[in-house]
């Protein structure tokens, strides 16, 4: 066993089955101690922490949005300063899109794809710890700068002139876009591991037409991020240049324009939008099925419809540009691209009802998430569809009604379906059950919190109260919707600390979950849970949509993988042909230290632009480190 | 039915539409702009509650069809499959249909609030931190004059604002006229809205602007075209000279202390282009952008201590004895 060729190299298929999987465990596992953890590159702990880390980012944003509702629940409130409740609101857009939506989203795509491909890890794992490395620092960086009083204050969207240095002499700015470029680079990272994941690891036989319906989500969500994200690469450091270097990207007075900003983060910012949302309907899909006892009708229509959905994202950001004076007919035709991205959204839902309809279905937590979803999202689409009209926009643009459409996009597009995610592979990733009565309370306090914290938003855009303002007179006749949206917000956040309170509890006193709790139909559940390191002990063979119900229990596998050296199967793109076994890699500690080493580089460039020459050096040797070749066992022969 | 259950069912459904009746609301047009506006509004929300009221009907059903008790999963009907994707197709192209038609609505509506009038009083509009610079303009010079946060418009007659920033981006906007257009440094917008009532509307920065955008509002008063004209008449005056001791006081007071520094009054040697032209400010109804209405004790609180009232805005506290604040206070009353 010690002098191995290729040829004699110890496989699967020569061990029964208890030897198998503790051999594979040995060599699948992380290191234990701390050591261990830093050095981890198991995309399952990977995903876990940074499902916990995004969930701790929706805390803290979700303080901040209280703070904002006390603020405003009555008339000439001074709970908050102008500048504190600009540094709020600013703080709370910024995390709840580029530190809990996104990364949220990602994090259950690290974690679920693959094992609902049937792989052992993800594509690129090092790359993988490093981009959660990266968002974590990048999150804390941000966080740390707003406890220090040097928070941004000039919005999610950092319009300029307003973030420019001439009106934002501090840090602030510089702050904000430098957390930019570091969720891009961890965002950037994860999308690229998951389309090559999706492309090259899938369990041999799993063609492009049995992919479950929330893999192929994530990989269009991956591909939008691809696309999008350079667009705010370009903005935020074009930004950064005009504040520390004296370039003049985006000042009239120099032949910039300010527009170009807009431009820019828009072409990222509404398919943003959807970054959060695709990922959100491949998490009903997946619930749904499951709940419905049956596979959700239309799967080429809702592929169709997600793909669709991409593509139509990137065509219509000029409809959040309506009032800076674009020419109309321009703007005309971007309300009817912007209108017609109900149609594919429209298509998924009829699918999903239709799905219901000739269902059984089982009405437990993660199906009332559903459910909620579907009622509040639809009530967000067709708000959207009002937004999308240029004389509505520019009566509703920056107010009220606007915040309300997009959290009803946001919170019922995506928040729902990701607390009924929570509530559905919690027993995987936990192995404990949580807790159905609390799941039950969970639900009701959060679907009508949502709804008196949101709803009354609606009116209160359209007789006048702009957003992103601190306070209003008591004559605005504004004051009674504001408290009962407060008190709507507030027992929305009690859901929220009751899905704590029932993850806390059933960590411990959960029910034991078994393998397959919900007898659902996807790979993910044909191991035990939680997962073994090595995700299977044998990789499934795939000859069905829905393999676990039209298999049973016994799936077919495939034999001949290494049972001595980390190894993933490779497989042709569209008929997940096997083609080649390819070595996975150690857990290796290089990860952590680049994005160290990243994040000096990132933060002393606010403070010098020398620091683009001494920050370089640190990063070579890491990531000469990193890709060290560390010599296979065959080299040594 | 119960008294009470009545009276609060009542208020209920009267009470959102008392709210419509604000002074800022997009639900209470007085203006040929914001009516159109509301109009396409009220279609897409006929529409959209449709839409959503039959998808809660059909989800609602979908749940509570009885059904057998539930089955091994894939059992599934082919035929329900096949008539259920013809059923998808034709919501789908419903779908589409419905959405071109609403952009039809959208664009027509767009024509009718855009519509350009060649015939429309013009005014240009400076936006800044946190106020509002309306330069009343005409061919003569002696027709050409400057106010602030305050906007005087004739009724039934088009009204042409040419909207530029001095600054950051602001965006104007009175929804009880029209929709909002942006202020963006380095280009010009324009907006075009005709008041079809007389009275005062309120309107407020849209665009998040800095530290003070909650408070940079100002009013509309749309006069009937006579007193329009009047006023018009009157605003090309000088400031008169004070007529008594205090205001005589006040006003070299006013010179003395910086104040003429940054604040013009025409007419006299207080000719500073920082902040708001006073020249008219006794006629004003409100001061510190529609933060307070204008009284002699708002006055007052606000030039001994404005960074107080409105943190962050460029007027510095200047150091004034209380007789001089009083005298100052006088002038500027005096000042119609």
């Amino acid at each position: 066993m010690s002098t191995v060729v290729d040829r004699d190299e110890l496989r699967d298929d020569v061990l029964n089955g208890l030897q198998l999987s503790t051999q594979l465990e040995r060599i699948w596992r992380t290191p234990s101690g701390l050591a261990g953890a830093l050095m981890s590159v198991e995309h399952k702990v990977v995903g876990r922490r940074y499902i916990l880390t995004a969930f701790a980012f929706l805390l803290l944003g979700g303080i901040l949005a209280i703070l904002m509702r006390i603020q405003l629940a009555g008339p000439e409130k001074t709970f908050l300063s102008a500048d504190k409740y600009n540094q709020i609101f600013t703080m709370h857009g910024s995390t709840m899109m580029f530190l809990f939506a996104v990364p949220v989203m990602e994090a259950f795509a690290v974690y679920l794809v693959p094992l609902m491909v049937g792989t052992r890890n993800i594509a690129f794992p090092r790359l993988n710890a490093f981009s959660y490395w990266m968002f974590l620092f990048g999150g804390c960086f941000l966080w740390i700068s707003f406890l220090f009083n040097v928070g941004p204050d000039v919005g999610w969207f950092s319009y300029v002139p307003l973030s420019s240095l001439q009106f934002t002499p501090t840090k602030r700015a510089d702050v904000w876009a430098q957390m930019i470029t570091f969720t891009e680079v961890a965002a950037l990272a994860v999308a690229v591991e998951i389309v090559v994941t999706v492309f090259k690891l899938r369990a041999p036989g799993m063609t492009l037409d049995r992919i479950p319906l929330f893999v192929w989500a994530m990989l269009v969500t991956s591909f939008l991020v691809m696309f999008a994200m350079p667009s705010i690469m370009v903005a935020s450091t074009s930004l950064i240049l005009d504040r520390l270097v004296n370039t003049r990207f985006y000042d009239p007075s120099s032949g910039g324009h300010p527009l170009l900003w807009q431009h820019l983060f828009w072409f990222f910012g509404h398919p943003e939008v959807y970054i959060i949302f695709i990922p959100g309907t491949g998490m009903v899909s997946a619930i749904l099925a499951t709940f419905a006892r049956r596979p959700v009708i239309g799967y080429p229509v809702v592929i169709l419809s997600l793909i669709g959905t991409g593509f139509l994202s990137f065509g219509l950001w000029v409809h959040h540009m309506f009032v800076t004076g674009l020419p109309q007919l321009g703007a005309g035709l971007f309300t009817a691209s912007s209108m017609l991205i109900a149609v594919p959204s429209g298509l998924q839902i009829f699918c999903w009802l239709a799905t219901l309809w000739d269902g059984r279905p089982v009405y437990r937590t993660p199906l009332l998430f559903v459910i909620g979803f579907i009622v509040i999202f639809v009530i967000g689409g067709l708000s959207g569809v009002m937004v999308a009209s240029v004389p509505i926009d520019t009566q509703v643009h920056d107010t009220y009604f606007v915040v309300a459409h997009f959290h009803y996009v946001l919170i019922g597009g995506a928040v729902f379906p990701l607390i009924g995610a929570v509530y559905y592979w919690f027993p995987k990733i936990a192995g404990r059950m949580l807790s159905e009565r609390l799941g039950r309370w969970n639900f009701w306090l959060a679907f009508i919190g949502f709804n008196v914290a949101f709803f009354p938003m609606h009116f209160l855009g359209l007789i006048g109260m702009p957003r992103r303002v601190y306070t209003y007179t008591a004559d605005m006749d504004w004051a009674h919707l504001n408290l009962l949206s407060s008190i709507g917000a507030i027992v929305f956040a009690l859901s929220f600390a009751l899905l704590l309170v029932n993850v806390v509890y059933s960590l411990r006193k959960g029910a034991l979950a078994g393998d397959n709790p919900w007898n659902a139909s996807t790979l993910e559940w044909a191991t035990s849970s939680p997962p073994p390191p090595q995700n299977f002990d044998r990789i499934p063979v795939v000859k069905h949509r829905d393999p676990l119900w039209a298999d049973g229990e016994s799936l077919p596998v495939v034999a001949g993988l290494s049972a001595e050296r980390r190894e993933v199967l490779l497989t042709s793109l569209a008929e997940a042909e096997p083609q080649t076994r390819e070595a996975s890699p150690e857990p290796s500690i290089w990860p952590l230290l680049t994005a160290i080493a990243t994040t000096v580089f990132f933060i002393g460039s606010i403070f010098t632009p020398w620091a683009v020459l001494w920050g370089t050096p640190p990063m070579a040797v890491t990531l000469i480190g990193w890709f060290w070749p560390s010599g296979s066992k065959e080299d040594e022969e | 039915m119960k008294v009470w259950v009545r009276r609060v069912l009542s208020v209920c459904a009267t009470w959102p539409l008392a709210a419509c009746a604000g002074r800022q609301s997009a639900l209470d047009p007085q203006g040929l702009q914001s009516d159109q506006i509301r109009h396409t509004l009220f279609i897409f929300v006929g529409v959209a509650a449709v839409v959503w009221i039959a998808v809660v009907i059909v989800l609602g059903i979908a749940m509570m069809r009885r059904k057998r008790a539930a089955e091994q999963p894939l059992d599934l009907h082919e035929a329900f499959e096949q008539r259920t994707g013809r059923v998808i197709l034709a919501l789908g192209i419903a779908t589409t249909v419905i959405v071109l038609g609403l952009s039809f609505v959208s664009y027509a509506g767009q024509r009718t609030v855009f519509a350009k009038d060649e015939n429309a009083l013009t005014l240009r509009i400076v936006g800044h931190q946190w106020w509002w610079e309306v330069h009343y303009e005409a061919d003569s010079p002696h027709q050409s004059f400057v106010t602030a946060n305050e906007i005087r418009i004739p009724t039934g007659q088009p009204v042409k604002v040419e909207l530029e920033s001095a600054d950051v981006i602001h965006s104007f906007w009175v929804p009880s006229l029209t929709g909002k257009m942006d202020l963006i440094p380095g280009q010009k917008n324009k907006l075009q809205f005709t008041a079809k009532n007389a009275g005062v509307y309120r309107g407020q920065c849209a665009e998040f602007c800095g530290l003070q955008h909650a408070h940079m509002a100002f009013a509309v008063l749309a006069l009937p075209p006579d007193e329009f004209g009047r006023w018009r008449e009157h605003e090309n005056q000088s400031a008169d000279s004070p007529a008594d001791q205090l205001g005589k006081q006040g006003e070299a007071l006013f010179r003395a202390r910086g104040c003429a520094l940054c604040h013009n009054v025409s007419g006299t040697l207080a000719g500073g282009q920082l902040g708001p032209d006073l020249t008219h400010i006794g006629s004003r109804t409100t001061i510190a952008a529609g933060t307070l209405p204008n009284t002699p004790a708002t006055l007052g609180a606000w030039i001994s201590d404005p960074q107080h009232i409105k943190p962050g805005n460029l007027m510095p506290k200047m150091p004034l004895q209380s007789d001089e604040l009083i005298a100052i206070i006088h002038y500027l009353e005096q000042l119609k």
